[in-house]
């Protein structure tokens, strides 16, 4: 047996329910918020590593074999997955022990924060398509909680959107899930690997997997559903909506991932084809929707959703290099969009506001943040030689092979536009003079959370920052490793045999 | 709260004890008939509720003891706690493991850890609807007061 498999699961679960009985101990639950995050980011690099050297592993959860019971299988794609939502995770714990005030923590915030991750962890890693299900509704329900933490008017506004669309996004998948088991008579996925490749293409399946992709289109903030994204993330407290960006729309990206890999592969030329037309709307509303906004938060929110075009676009393009690129794009994307976010919420405890035209002077009063925003903000942008580069790099490259000119050119585009609303922040958070009435905190600001500890705290904020723009550097500068990574897991993706005898055994050959 | 009827206030007395009991039975009954930890929980929380509306907020939380988001993450402590036996003895998490008592004249006992598991699902749900409809309570008693949401 491979504990390691279920251990992302169960760490953040227990540490959440260790944390719900510390219910009035602050310091308890900041204690277990950094030992569960840690723990888990322990555990997640520990399977990445085993996944690494043995392959794909798989978990029977409580003894009962594929496909009736639950699988837990851990891919490379899977396992890469874990680990990102564990440096995230982690990231946002050592950072909410200052901006997380005990009013928030007094509401859950702990509790919440875990049993998000383990709903996070456990969609990446269960085999089994109803669970997968199961584990979206946990993420959506602690997400939901996380997201009106604190009570505020915009937050209603906002999480009044982001719920309405993710119940329709639940409520197509699960009849999708319906329509799917009525097909096929199973929800392993694995085993439906097996059935739909026997049955055949027809006109059912093909309706299924639309079914599935608007869900996930849904819940990955893809065009044209993804307006609930700018609307509601903007509002919470910094520290959710970095954990939000860097891991909540990628679930709807993996599952896509999965599910156009290893299910849906029967017609490729039509799902994949309408997969790269969203690709590129979701590229260009996205960035689009960033060059009208002058808030902080809503221009990296409206980034998220271009960014996620440029992950789609390498499942759409279906080749080795471009699933490639895809993979390493997600990694690139969760450090840098979750480090970004984290740098809004230190330009708010300096300055009081989220709003360009309140902002301004940061670069003469603190240099190592303007240098900290400019390392992510221009790897989003694509500048060698940041990691974000390469992921554009590989995705271009792959589209001119395919010869996808247009979404070729798409890209390139966007990729210009997001270098101009980077370069629209710098100048006005950073460069720029500070406007008058200076040093006054705003009122209207959408959230009060400054700090417990004003002066002591900033250093354990900066911490994470510095941390993953580390990791953005080393991405960029060390390429080679995260690239013969990505190359092995879409090798794992594209080859789905691996997958289905791993989680199968040799039920796989036995059945009619 | 307004003041309750008296008949009400008598039955809801004696009710709670004996919901409480049918509760436990369908909790234990629940391994391998109708039942379980998630039904058991609801008929529990029904029981309190109902002692709650006849008697009031405060002797509803006296009848309950603890903070029932206690009782929420307790049950989860219990739920996996449950999954790790099995993983000791190198079988996957969740498998079952019984232990069996034979000190009984009327035959051995087999305690499971599915049994753990239904006993913390049994807790969550008391938790979680008494958590809801305590929040729901306290509303009501005082309307001026402003809301808090997720308390």
């Amino acid at each position: 047996m491979r504990p390691e498999i279920a251990l992302p699961i169960l760490i953040p679960l227990a540490a959440g329910a260790l944390s719900l009985l510390a219910w009035r101990s602050h310091a308890a639950q900041r204690t277990l918020g950094l030992v569960g995050t840690g723990l888990l980011l322990a555990a997640s690099l520990w399977l990445a590593a085993s996944t690494w050297q043995d392959g794909i592993l798989v978990m029977h959860m409580g003894g009962w074999p594929a496909p009736f019971g639950i699988v837990l299988v851990s891919d490379l794609l899977g396992a890469i997955m874990v680990v990102l939502a564990g440096i995230t995770g982690f990231a946002t714990a050592v950072y909410s022990l200052v901006a997380v005030g005990r009013e928030h923590e007094r509401f859950g915030y702990y509790p919440l924060l875990h049993l998000l991750l383990a709903g996070v962890n456990g969609a990446f890693l269960t085999g089994d398509v109803f669970n997968l299900y199961v584990w979206f509704e946990v993420m959506l329900v602690a997400s939901f909680a996380l997201l009106i933490l604190g009570g505020e008017r915009a937050q209603m506004e906002g999480a009044i959107k982001y719920v309405t669309l993710n119940l329709l996004s639940s409520a197509l998948f699960l009849s999708a899930i319906g329509l799917l088991y009525g097909m096929a008579g199973t929800l392993n996925m694995a085993d439906l690997a097996v059935r739909l490749a026997e049955t055949g293409s027809n006109g059912l399946t093909t309706v299924i997997a639309v079914l599935f992709l608007v869900a996930f289109g849904i819940k990955a903030a893809a065009f044209p559903l993804f307006f609930w994204l700018p609307a509601s993330y903007h509002t919470p407290l910094v520290a959710v909506s970095a954990l939000f960006a860097g891991l909540l729309t990628k679930v709807g990206v993996y599952a896509l991932f999965r599910f156009f890999t290893l299910i849906f592969t029967h017609d490729v030329a039509f799902t994949h084809e309408v997969l790269l037309w969203i690709a590129a709307a979701t590229m260009l509303t996205g960035v689009l929707g960033a060059a009208a906004q002058f808030e902080f938060r809503r221009i990296l929110s409206f980034h998220i959703v271009s960014q996620i075009g440029y992950m789609i676009m390498g499942l759409a393009l279906y080749t080795p290099l471009a699933i490639v690129g895809g993979v390493f794009y997600i990694v690139h994307h969760i450090i840098v969009k979750a480090n970004l976010f984290l740098i809004s919420g230190v330009v708010y405890r300096l300055r009081g506001s989220y709003e360009l035209a309140r902002l301004g002077g940061l670069y003469r009063s603190s240099p190592g943040l303007a240098l900290l925003f400019l390392i992510p903000a221009l790897s989003l942008a694509g500048m060698p030689p940041l990691s974000g580069f390469f992921a554009k790099f590989i995705l271009v490259r792959a589209g001119l092979e395919a010869g996808a000119y247009t979404v070729v050119g798409v890209a390139l585009v966007v990729g210009l536009l997001t270098l101009y609303s980077m370069i629209k922040i710098w100048n006005e958070v950073f460069w720029k003079a500070m406007p008058e009435n200076d040093g006054e905190p705003n009122d209207d600001v959408m959230n009060d959370d400054r700090p417990a500890q004003p002066a002591g705290g900033l250093a354990l904020l900066y911490l994470p920052v510095i941390g993953l723009a580390a990791l953005t550097l080393g991405i960029g500068l060390g390429a080679q490793p995260f690239l013969e990574l990505a190359e092995r897991a879409a090798a794992q993706l594209l080859d789905p045999t691996g997958y289905i005898h791993a989680v199968l055994g040799d039920a796989a050959g036995i059945r009619p | 709260m307004r003041k309750q009827s008296v008949i009400l206030r008598t039955a809801a007395h004696v009710l709670l004890p004996l919901l409480l009991l049918f509760s436990a039975f369908l909790l234990l009954r629940g391994h391998n008939a109708p039942g379980g930890g998630f039904i058991a929980g609801l008929v529990a929380s029904a029981a309190l509720a109902l002692y709650l509306f006849s008697l009031g907020i405060a002797s509803a939380r006296h009848a309950l003891g603890v903070d029932p988001r206690r009782l929420i993450g307790a049950g989860l402590v219990i739920a996996i706690g449950s999954a790790l036996p099995a993983a000791f003895f190198g079988d996957a998490f969740f498998t079952g493991r019984w232990l069996t008592l034979d000190w009984f004249p009327s035959g051995p006992l087999k305690l499971g850890t599915p049994l753990l598991f239904d006993l913390g699902v049994y807790l969550v749900v008391i938790g979680s609807v008494m958590t809801i409809v305590l929040t729901l309570a306290e509303a009501e008693e005082r309307p001026d007061a402003p809301s808090n949401e997720g308390d």
